[in-house]
């Protein structure tokens, strides 16, 4: 009895009342459509409009023509490559900012200025220093998505016990193994929180880089369909990146979940 | 020649002007196969007294000599095993005594090393456990770990800061035990710093009392010339060891005595200045 309440509770969290939020904003998007904003397809119309994109998500009927998750898969890859890319820079940086005092305090301040930069200022200066907008694009990805991982790199290396690090020098260990055997270890859970913080900027910044540059994916799809007037497709694209952008933090805070207990 | 030597030596913590001096003026020689053990109150400046030694801090004046040569930092010839146990939880038991043997001996080959970290691990009686990680492990295992990295490195000279202070009443009677067992076979110098005085008397070639902070300073050694292995059952009727506590105790509230009074005697000095008309 107590057993069947119980599994009938979670049932209500988590399917029924995330089903009545949803349903809500729908009811809301509708009736929006429906009275001010006209120019709102509503969302039957949206459905209509972008059947064949879901039922099809894999056909590609022309360069910026296909289904949806075919450009889904586009964007994830150029994320993957930017967000590589910044993780390869920001865990050195991390290490030394948490590791020298002197370090920390040079470049604290310029990173703290670099962090806010936006975007859209970045991919501009990405196309003048490589001249083709897919390197470009990746370097936009990276100097936005690595900060978290930077800070939250060197705070974990900053925490580290005093235990330990009374450990690693009565072993005397090289500084190659407390690098290893010390340091990345005892970091490892701040590192995974900034790299799932990486993460979700990396996907935030990809529609913007796609559609500054017209590259085929989620963002450029976005931008050229609302070019071309057809609004449906605008919600079809928002839909889609807000549900990537979910499952992307999901899975990272159960890889991340993993390295707490580890 | 004594192993380890102590001169004068002092330290502090704090600002200048807001500053507290932990401990002052400490003597003392350690010959080598020695077991000492040093008793004190908490807060007494015990385990600062260690990391002096193992060279993680450094003290404001005075000489700490070991085997001839000053302590500057720490070194494999001194293996400390620490009150709260610091192994590294993301290694398993064999992991966390390789890694100590690896950094020693890094030119013997990996079948050395591996039969040299078995060979310890077996000592504390945790074959059994090697594969396991810290956090699947008791109190009691994980300090037996910790004894059994600090002796692969084999030492000259082991430094335990009340290795047994965070166990249990039993577990602490039994790796007592292990650790005279250990002691009498392996014949390494060793320096005990404890808060039990039954601990010391069971264990100790002789007991150096630290007084009550701050400003402590080391009392006179009580020899202990009882044959081992020691019962711990005379450590409670035996009249030797009867008045050997009583000493010790006596000598360590007379320390306390003493630094509460020069404590009044300073406030009294304050409120009398205070009292003083202003010139």
């Amino acid at each position: 009895m107590t057993q069947l309440k119980r599994y009938g509770t979670s049932v209500i969290d988590y399917v029924v009342l995330p089903m009545v939020g949803i349903m809500g904003v729908v009811v809301l998007w509708w009736l929006a459509s429906a009275t001010f904003a006209p120019t709102l397809p509503n969302p039957i119309a949206t459905w209509d409009a972008s059947r064949l994109y879901i039922m099809e998500p894999f056909a590609k009927r022309g360069e910026l023509d296909q289904g949806i998750l075919r450009f889904t898969w586009y964007s994830l890859v150029r994320v993957a490559k930017g967000y590589t890319l910044g993780l390869a820079f920001g865990i050195p940086l991390g290490l030394f900012l948490g590791v020298s005092k002197t370090f920390q305090k040079a470049f604290d301040p310029i990173i703290q200025i670099l962090r806010p930069v936006s975007p859209l200022a970045w991919l501009p200066l990405g196309l003048v220093l490589f001249q083709k907008p897919e390197p470009a694009g990746l370097f936009t990805i990276a100097m936005c998505s690595m900060w978290p991982t930077v800070l939250n790199t060197a705070l974990g290396v900053r925490s580290i016990p005093q235990d330990y690090i009374n450990v690693a020098r009565v072993l005397q260990l090289s500084k190659l193994k407390m690098l290893t055997k010390v340091m990345v270890p005892s970091a490892m859970p701040y590192m995974f929180t900034g790299f799932r913080l990486s993460l979700g900027i990396a996907w935030l910044v990809i529609v913007a880089s796609e559609m500054l540059t017209g590259a085929p994916g989620v963002g450029g799809f976005l931008w050229q369909e609302y070019n071309s007037l057809i609004y449906e497709h605008l919600i079809l694209c928002i839909i889609t990146i807000g549900l990537v952008g979910f499952l992307l933090d999901r899975m990272m805070s159960m890889v991340e979940a993993r390295f707490r207990t580890g | 020649m004594a192993l380890l030597s102590l001169k004068g030596v002092s330290k502090g913590y704090g600002e200048v002007g807001k500053r507290t001096e932990v401990l002052r003026n400490i003597n003392l020689e350690i010959d080598k196969g020695e077991l000492v053990a040093i008793v004190g109150y908490s807060g007494a400046g015990k385990t600062t007294l260690m990391s002096m030694m193992a060279g993680l801090i450094r003290a404001d004046s005075g000489t700490l000599m070991f085997d001839g040569k000053p302590i500057t930092k720490p070194g494999p010839e001194r293996g400390v095993v620490f009150q709260n146990y610091s192994l590294l939880p993301w290694l398993t038991v064999y992991e966390n005594v390789h890694l100590a043997v690896e950094q020693v001996f890094p030119t013997w080959s990996e079948d050395k090393k591996k039969e040299h970290c078995e060979k310890y691990i077996a000592m504390v009686s945790l074959s059994a456990a090697r594969d396991k990680r810290p956090a699947q492990l008791s109190g009691g295992m994980r300090q037996r770990v910790s004894v059994a990295r600090a002796l692969a490195m084999e030492p000259m000279m082991l430094l335990m800061d009340e290795p047994f202070g965070a166990l249990d009443a039993l577990t602490r009677a039994t790796l007592q035990d292990e650790l005279a067992k250990i002691s009498a076979a392996a014949n390494t110098t060793m320096l005990l710093i404890t808060n039990d005085v039954e601990e010391a008397m069971l264990l100790g070639d002789r007991i150096v009392p630290l007084g009550a902070g701050p400003n402590a300073s080391l009392g006179p050694s009580f020899a202990i010339e009882a044959a081992r292995p020691r019962v711990r059952k005379d450590l409670q009727h035996d009249p030797f060891f009867k008045q050997l506590r009583t000493n010790v105790v006596d000598y360590l509230l007379g320390t306390a005595k003493a630094a509460r009074r020069k404590d009044t005697a300073v406030q009294v000095d304050a409120v009398t200045s205070a009292l003083e008309p202003a010139r």
